[in-house]
């Protein structure tokens, strides 16, 4: 019953927060599009330049340990943004820099970010199998 | 007023995604990683059913930020693959479209492991 009650009573801030830090990553990403846009780059490499650089500034604020004291008031808003994805890059990589370069940062970076590019290259693999043959056939 | 209108579709629905994450944290036992890996898998159906592409085409950033964006943009690069490399595209094509952003985590997460120390927690 507690176990029930809790969560939602929560919910009324966490959701809206969530959409809050979640819609201004998404417009900082918006603006960083249109400006590599105004520097004359493509809309699909304007798109990629502005992911870059989310996971730049993501990866410096992490560092600097301001992104996880976002995370606690953005919950989903800051997990579901490819800064999100590149904060479970960096965050395990540097608490398991202690236990050594390869099997410590080089192996923990991927802990999250790992089965993330499993499942996603899978499904595109997948994908690519379900087009080959219903073009073949 | 118009230029500002990219801005609240991005932050509209950009934020829609997030708020539906949050209530999967909330409402049931998905942990992050696994929200993670879903909106990821997600992308790649919605992207491959072109359900995605106007969603990206309406709100820009608000659509390619979320890690939706990054499994849309797996399909559309093994979709583009195939048809230059044939089957061979299947294997290429996801990684190559998002070889950007994975490098760039990876690159730019080493260096920041590098430089900064985790400490305190302990």
């Amino acid at each position: 019953m507690t176990k029930k009650a809790s969560p939602n009573t929560k919910s009324w801030r966490n959701i809206p927060l969530a959409f809050l830090i979640g819609g201004l990553i998404c417009t900082l990403g918006q603006g960083l599009t249109e400006f590599y846009r105004s520097q004359g780059l493509p809309k699909d490499e304007a798109s990629t330049w502005a992911s870059v650089s989310l996971v730049f500034l993501s990866a410096l604020l992490t560092g600097m340990k301001v992104y996880d004291n976002i995370a606690k008031y953005g919950g989903a808003g800051t997990l579901v943004p490819i800064t999100g994805f590149a904060n479970a890059v960096v965050s395990p990589a540097m608490e398991f820099k202690s236990e050594g370069f390869v099997l410590g940062l080089g192996a923990k970076m991927f802990v999250i970010a790992g089965p993330v590019i499993v499942y996603g290259i899978t499904a595109a693999v997948i994908y690519g199998l379900i087009l080959f043959f219903m073009g073949a056939f | 007023m118009e230029m500002l209108l990219p801005y609240l579709k991005a932050f509209a629905v950009g934020g829609a995604f997030c708020a539906l994450g949050q209530v999967f944290i909330d409402y049931t036992k998905l942990t992050p990683a696994r929200i993670l890996v879903a909106y990821v898998v997600a992308g790649v159906v919605l992207g491959g059913l072109g359900i995605y592409q106007p969603i990206i085409d309406f709100a820009g950033a608000g659509a390619t930020v979320p890690l939706t964006g990054f499994g849309a943009l797996l399909a559309k690069g093994t979709r583009e693959a195939l048809g230059e490399k044939g089957l061979l595209g299947a294997l290429t094509g996801g990684f190559t479209a998002s070889a950007a952003g994975i490098a760039a985590a990876i690159f730019f997460g080493l260096i920041a492991a590098l430089l900064f120390r985790s400490g305190d927690k302990s």
